[in-house]
């Protein structure tokens, strides 16, 4: 009696095995992927580039197709490489990367889990389950360097970058042949707020080294360093110039004195790499998106089109389509680590 | 020589600028050690004033509310760090980096329910933050060559808590040397014992000690947020709390040497700044890296061999225990 009663017992749980594995089954297929995103220290809310990724790439997902995306936001360098782990450990996939910053993490984490997609943002790593999701930055800073020089009645603008890597020195390389490109006697003032991975939140020096450029003459100032941009923002507008944002549009943070965004479409990249995962036609590889491929531009909206004349908006459109033609070749910094003169760039025009 | 001259005058307005909050922070700093409480939590209270600065601006749109509720918040960290330190006779280094990892930690937190900015504040509008003043008589010091430039770009031009720094300076050095409440204060941190058999309560020297210094925090973290800065953002210290701390010992907690070890701090990094980018005939331009580690190699280097012995109250981090 007993044994029949345990037999039965057996019996009914493997039916209910059965019955949950098949449940388990379709849930499984609605929810086919588990994708996951690991930001960079800056933090996601730093309102510009990871905050892309948040806005444009997470959130959009989850409109789209109802999936929510796992968000790691690592404190410190070592959060890295276990939070990738951990992800992976758990059947996350496709992981998104956000930053230069993760690149040794992503190898060891893609080293170690050899069956787990990996995406990284900025940087090249060349693992067969890494995809390399890179910008062509100088394209977009081209750009944003033509419209700053047009703007400027000084004939000084200024650049402030985050952390000094040739990543941030290509953004400086690409505005600074903008900028020549539009006026051969424009002078460019750089800096770099530090060379840690404190220089991207510190907002206080960015506007410090704004200040200091203001003085010495620069009436546009674009940054290019992650949260740090918002104290260059401020200082410009406390100060009445004109300030440049990066990443994300951030014409909106400073209505009226932000001449314009260089948009960088991180968070298409990331939603891309999500939507491919779940489609099942994510590849490894390297991307490289530029003018053309739509992962850069400049922004234009309601914040700053009193600042853009008829004038400014036709001639950088038409240098963008230059550029898109191949008419003009945007040096980049990171192919030689030296910022030589574009090819091909007649100054006199 | 006259864009020389413009270029000096503009840098130690900016060291004015970044000096400010350190020279808050250390008198508060001077204050908690000469009554003989260790005050690590510099860092945190400034950080915790900062975000309740910048948090009741944007709400209820006042500069001057957003300083009082910076004040109010150091306040009440100051009085736990004396509820753990004098009355419960705590050690008083672990009570400080507990206020550092409170405040580093809270100021997120909060952020996060209240604004949903990922711990930043909304930014704060024109008339949320303090602005720079114009002070009078500008044109007519500018017939005057040299005083002219320094009086428009050096003294005029900063905002209301910058001139309240340099205001209090010799206030806190006539407090500490010229009052009642000073000698108190200066014996209290030397000898508690003798303070004791005056008839004196320690216990209550001391809280009072500390709730000036939290004040004076208080003020350092809403200048950060809202005066120097339009919000708040996670860390916005960035060490300022420890700078502060390391002028205090620089000044060998005396309120001018104090005030010069900030200024030199702040001058250096306004230096730092300027310094960047720029080509010495000879040399090449000079590595970001090297400048901005000039203000540490500089600090080793004064405080190894030129300022001398650095003697700190006697009692410092010593709680007063009554029966010994």
């Amino acid at each position: 009696m007993k044994y029949t009663l345990l037999g039965k017992v057996i019996k009914q749980s493997g039916l209910l095995l059965v019955a949950g594995s098949m449940l388990l089954g379709v849930t499984t297929l609605q929810a086919e992927i588990k994708p996951a995103v690991v930001y960079d220290t800056a933090g996601k809310f730093d309102k510009s580039f990871n905050e892309a990724v948040f806005r444009n790439g997470v959130l959009k997902f989850k409109a789209d197709t109802g999936i929510r995306v796992t968000e790691i936001e690592p404190t410190n360098s070592t959060q890295r490489e276990q939070s990738l782990k951990k992800l992976a450990k758990r059947g996350h996939g496709p992981i998104v990367a956000v930053g230069f910053s993760m690149a040794s993490a992503i190898e060891s984490a893609a080293k170690a889990y050899p069956d787990t997609h990996f995406t990284i943002i900025d940087m090249v790593v060349g693992l067969p389950n890494v995809q390399s999701v890179v910008f062509k930055e100088h394209e977009g800073s081209f750009l944003v360097g033509v419209l700053a020089a047009m703007k400027s009645e000084t004939g000084v603008v200024g650049f402030v970058g985050g952390m000094d890597i040739p990543l941030i020195r290509r953004f400086a390389c690409g505005y600074e042949q903008g900028a020549k490109y539009q006026n051969n006697n424009i002078e460019i003032l750089q800096n770099m707020t530090g060379s840690t991975g404190a220089a991207w939140n510190n907002p206080t020096k960015g506007g410090e080294l704004t200040r200091s450029q203001i003085e010495a003459g620069a009436d546009v100032v674009y940054a290019a360093a992650g949260g740090t941009g918002i104290g260059v923002y401020q200082a410009a507008a406390d100060l009445g110039k004109y300030a440049i944002g990066v990443d994300s549009n951030q014409n909106y943070m400073q209505p009226g004195t932000m001449l314009t965004s260089m948009v960088k479409r991180v968070g298409d990249a990331s939603y891309n790499s999500w939507q491919a995962g779940l489609d099942g036609n994510w590849k490894a590889g390297f991307q490289a998106l530029g003018l053309a491929e739509g992962g850069v531009d400049w922004a234009l909206d309601e914040h700053n089109r009193e600042l853009v004349t008829a004038a400014m908006e036709a001639r950088v459109n038409d240098v963008k389509a230059k550029i898109i033609a191949g008419d003009i070749t945007v040096h980049d910094y990171m192919s030689d680590n030296t910022c030589a003169a574009p090819q091909g760039i007649n100054f006199s025009n | 020589m006259d864009d020389l001259l413009l270029t000096l005058v503009l840098t130690f307005d900016a060291a004015l600028r970044v000096s400010t909050p350190l020279i808050l922070a250390s008198m508060a700093g001077l204050f908690a050690e000469r009554s003989g409480i260790v005050d690590i939590g510099l860092e945190g209270k400034m950080l915790a004033s900062a975000f309740a600065a910048a948090s009741a601006a944007t709400v209820l749109g006042s500069p001057w509310i957003g300083l009082m509720a910076g004040v109010i918040v150091s306040c009440g960290l100051s009085m736990l760090h004396g509820f753990a330190t004098i009355t419960h006779k705590g050690d008083q280094i672990v009570s400080g980096v507990a206020i550092n990892i409170l405040a580093a930690g809270m100021s997120i937190i909060l952020g996060l329910a209240w604004f949903g900015q990922g711990g930043l504040t909304p930014t704060l509008t024109y008339d949320q933050r303090f602005h720079s003043l114009s002070l009078p008589g500008i044109d007519i010091m500018d017939n005057i060559p040299l005083i002219g430039t320094i009086y428009r770009e050096l003294i005029s031009g900063h905002n209301v808590l910058v001139y309240l720094a340099f205001i209090i300076v010799p206030i806190v050095w006539w407090v500490v040397y010229r009052t009642r409440f000073g000698l108190r204060l200066r014996a209290v941190g030397e000898n508690p014992k003798a303070v004791d058999t005056a008839g004196l309560s320690v216990t209550k020297l001391r809280y009072k000690a500390l709730l000036v210094g939290g004040i004076l925090c208080g003020i350092a973290g809403a200048y950060l947020s809202i005066a120097h800065n339009a919000q708040f953002t996670r860390d916005m210290t960035a060490g300022q709390g420890f700078i502060a701390l390391a002028a205090l010992i620089f000044g060998k907690w005396k309120p001018y040497t104090v005030l010069s070890a900030c200024l030199l701090f702040g001058f250096l990094d306004a230096v730092a700044v300027r310094l960047q980018g720029v080509v010495i005939p000879g040399i090449g331009e000079i590595p970001v890296q090297l400048i901005e580690s000039t203000p540490y190699l500089l600090t080793v280097i004064l405080l190894a061999g030129f300022i001398g012995k650095a003697v700190p109250p006697k009692s410092v981090g010593v709680p007063y225990i009554k029966e010994l």
